[in-house]
């Protein structure tokens, strides 16, 4: 709001062992780092490695348990977020601290300003505004209300309103998290224009890639301590994936082709299904996954894939077509009858339908099999204890994190709450596995562990149709890829045969060809 | 741990209802010790009184299991108060019509009473699970639809007037007749009945297959398909189950409390399950220890009325603050929950 002249080069923060405690809980064991001006310092780690407690620590949001802070070589201490803007550092938080019914104007001095003086100067912030949002091309309309804005936007003005308040560092918590993949690139570009204006950017994220694209240093944190500090140019994923994870992380998966084209396990033929509305959301589709082979389908998300799946595992009405399983016409079958003939499904949503967060992990572990010895004794009775020591050995066996198997569900991370319908689908020995989105939203050793089973499952011979968004992901673990646009299949590659280019024309409908 | 801890939030709100009852007895201009002191004493001071806290709670369990196990599918029955009144009628006709062995005669008389609230049950589980209405609305209309053919049946032109005066049938056989745990009250068997109920329910919802499914059900309906549980029929089950139940506590308290149908017999108590079934967390024990709560608030609080210290209104307010203390905040969660459910789900597929 003002412009304090600053010597914006060097050191602008130094953290020094900074501890921070809840209730026993150790979230900071002694963190030390350094930002500096011109500099965008990327924070790595899993979730629940503390990097949000840090930069909560830096922003006078919690009073460290131990250590100091350092502003330009000054000791100071932060007692709340009014201090820390004061000092010149914002913070853009992952939930936005936006007022939705105001306009963009009114949100940078809600607040802050009001008290300053009986009236508001509006022409004086818009023209503020308009200077900030030239100088960093940060597009922000500032007579339009927060409430009408799409996430981007309201990360931009989120933006502004930290430089708005004088912010030389600014830190942003998982900033790409909620917004959409087309507006990532503009977002780094506005991230790499406020470097270059000399600024401290701190970038929380876990996402590896774009730790090395966006930053310039990183520091990687794991379980409340720091691994250590390098300069991103020098730095692989598979080294950054080791610090954060604490062991080595295979990226690179070891596939043995298999020689001959196996057995047709599921089989898909002229399948039509509507969505929820009743609208046509795939048409004519087909396709055979054999033992032995993952089938990737790649897409757009919203181009049938949903409807696609829920049609095939029983869980929506089929309009037309087939499944086989091994062989038996299950067109049409429900979820029961399919599980009983070979085929489990990871669903897309863990929350909605492959958990009831409110069961415990026990309860959970039996989902699907509730009616089956020795769980149920008879139709009258619930072995309380076969389900708990059942339940048990699934924890131990696929390394579930979790306080005991009478934890409710919602109680558990959400890489361990996958951990848990994975162990619970796998666990019955299946000839067809249908896993829709099965790494969304999980950290490094989620997606690891994931990859790492649905593997073990094709070695063992199981069939697997693998619906991803990630295309990474797909022609790493697919044997044979086909991509679906606008409901139909409209072609297949062999992951070694193409690339992201051509696959990503494909999802947009740009060669149309028959599979 | 958690126990105490919902048994802690429940007293101090139960402290809080009767503490704003004492603000408006005061405000209005009532002597509060006195009616404290007739709310206590007509609830639990001697043994005729102990007995009349228990015959209101009767009643009161078997709604607030009806009312609970509904909800745990998920689903809301408001209709407990008809189903009661279905089911009384029923068990007092067998009661008068059948010629049976002692024993026997109460048996079928209870399972008559049971049959009739199950069809009454039925009809909106049906509606809700294959048609899609909404239950709540269904189970209040069939209630009153309920409530005044009973009275029809009874009144001076209905088939079963069987009383010179009264609109009421005629007395059930002496076979038929719960038989008083205490002589000189009005205190029946019933309430060891619906206390054996209780803990079948507790199996059932618990240590069943079929209970795990239901509130599986009632929990997240997408998973428990997905789990290979058929929702419609479990939520229908769930209705009959609970139709079933307040149609029991009608036989109960028609053949242990009044030995005929009377018209209007209930003063509210298919109403005060709501709020017993919230008050027990959904918890069939639970349910236990909230229906004998609101006995204990409806004895005293007629005890207040007969003692004359503050009007019959008064303590009706002590009931409603009470409950509205108790329930509030499980229903302002639980509705919520529905509200963002059903936004999520749509309608159930026809």
């Amino acid at each position: 709001m003002n412009n304090r002249e600053r010597s914006l080069s060097g050191e602008a923060v130094r953290l020094e062992g900074i501890v921070k405690r809840f209730s026993g809980v150790t979230a900071n064991a002694g963190i030390d780092l350094s930002l500096n001006y011109g500099e965008v310092h990327g924070l790595l780690g899993e979730n629940g490695a503390g990097k949000t407690v840090l930069m909560s620590v830096l922003y006078g949001l919690y009073r460290p348990t131990e250590g100091q802070i350092y502003l330009k070589d000054r000791p100071v201490a932060i007692s709340s977020p009014a201090v820390a803007i004061r000092a010149g550092i914002g913070m853009v938080h992952q939930h936005f601290m936006l007022v939705p019914r105001l306009t963009v104007a009114d949100n940078m001095v809600v607040g802050w300003e009001t008290l300053w003086g009986p009236f508001l100067d509006r022409s004086r912030i818009r023209r503020r505004i308009g200077e900030l949002s030239e100088q960093y091309g940060l597009e922000v309309d500032p007579s339009a209300r927060v409430e009408e804005l799409s996430v981007g936007e309201q990360q931009r003005v989120e933006i502004v309103k930290a430089l708005y308040r004088g912010a030389e560092v600014l830190i942003l918590d998982e900033p790409t998290a909620t917004l959409p993949e087309q507006e990532v690139e503009s977002f780094f570009a506005t991230i790499r224009a406020l470097r270059d204006e000399g600024k401290a950017v701190v970038f929380i994220t876990h996402k590896l890639r774009e730790a090395l694209t966006i930053c310039d240093r990183v520091t990687v944190l794991r379980k409340g301590e720091k691994v250590g500090t390098v300069p991103a140019s020098q730095a692989t994923e598979s080294q950054l994936a080791e610090m954060m994870v604490g062991r080595e992380v295979v990226f690179e998966v070891q596939r043995e082709r298999v020689a001959s084209e196996g057995q047709p396990l599921l089989r898909v033929e002229g399948l039509t299904a509507v969505d929820d509305r009743g609208v046509p959301a795939v048409q004519e589709v087909g396709f055979t996954v054999h033992d032995h082979e993952i089938v990737g389908v790649a897409g757009v998300q919203g181009n049938g894939q949903s409807e696609l799946v829920e049609a095939i595992c029983g869980l929506s009405r089929l309009r037309q077509g087939q499944v086989m399983v091994d062989g038996e016409d299950l067109s049409g079958a429900p979820p029961r009858k399919m599980a009983q003939a070979g085929l489990v499904h990871i669903p897309e949503d863990r929350h909605r339908r492959g958990l009831i967060l409110d069961f415990s992990v026990g309860e959970n572990s039996i989902l699907g099999r509730q009616y089956e010895s020795p769980f149920a004794i008879g139709q009258v009775g619930q072995s309380k204890r076969a389900i708990a020591g059942y339940a048990r050995e699934l924890v131990e066996r696929f390394n579930i994190v979790v306080p005991g198997v009478r934890t409710p569900a919602r109680a558990l991370s959400g890489g361990n709450q996958q951990r848990v319908i994975l162990a619970r689908e796998l666990d019955r020995k299946p000839k067809v596995i249908v896993a829709a989105q099965p790494t969304r939203g999980l950290d490094v050793a989620g997606i690891e562990f994931v990859w790492e089973q649905l593997l073990a499952m094709r070695r063992e011979g199981a069939a697997i149709l693998l619906v991803s968004m990630d295309l990474d992901e797909l022609l790493t673990l697919a044997d044979r890829l086909v991509v679906m646009y606008q409901g139909k299949l409209v072609g297949e590659r062999k992951p070694g045969e193409t690339d992201k280019q051509e696959i990503g024309l494909l999802m947009l409908g740009g060669a149309v060809e028959t599979a | 741990m958690k126990l105490l801890k919902e048994l802690g939030i429940i007293v101090v709100s139960v402290a809080l209802g009767l503490g704003v009852g004492a603000i408006i007895t005061a405000a209005t201009g009532y002597s509060v010790p006195a009616v404290f002191r007739e709310l206590v004493r007509g609830a639990f001071s001697d043994m005729y009184r102990v007995a009349q806290t228990l015959t209101q709670a009767t009643p009161i369990l078997f709604t607030s299991l009806s009312f609970l196990i509904a909800f745990r599918a998920g689903l809301f029955n408001i209709g407990a108060e008809g189903q009661l009144f279905l089911g009384g009628f029923f068990a007092a006709w067998a009661g008068f019509t059948l010629s049976l062995p002692p024993v026997l005669h109460i048996v079928v008389c209870l399972f008559f009473g049971a049959a009739a609230g199950a069809v009454w049950g039925f009809i909106p589980g049906w509606l809700r699970a294959r048609r899609g209405a909404n239950e709540f609305v269904t189970t209040m209309m069939l209630s009153y639809v309920a409530i005044y053919l009973t009275s029809w049946l009874v009144s001076p032109g209905g088939p079963y007037h069987g009383h010179q005066w009264a609109n009421q049938t005629a007395r059930i056989l002496s076979t038929a007749e719960l038989p008083r745990m205490i002589t000189g009250t009005q205190l029946s068997w019933g309430i060891v009945v619906g206390g054996l109920v209780a803990l079948l329910l507790w199996y059932f919802l618990f240590r069943m297959p079929r209970g795990y499914e239901l509130r599986a059900v009632g929990q997240n309906p997408l998973a428990a398909e997905y789990g290979g549980v058929d929702v419609a029929p479990t939520q229908i089950l769930a209705m009959v189950l609970a139709g079933a139940l307040a149609g029991l506590g009608g036989a109960s308290e028609i053949l242990g409390t009044h030995r005929r149908f009377i018209e209007g017999f209930s003063p509210g108590y298919g109403w005060d399950g709501i709020a017993g079934g919230l008050i027990a967390r959904a918890h069939p024990i639970g349910a236990v220890f909230a229906a004998l709560l609101m006995g204990a608030l409806r004895a005293g609080g007629s005890a207040i009325d007969r003692a004359g210290v503050a009007p019959s209104d008064l303590a009706a307010v002590f009931q409603g603050l009470v409950i509205l203390f108790v329930v509030a905040p499980e229903l302002i969660r639980y509705l919520k929950r529905v509200r963002r459910r059903r936004r999520v789900h749509g309608r159930p597929e026809p």
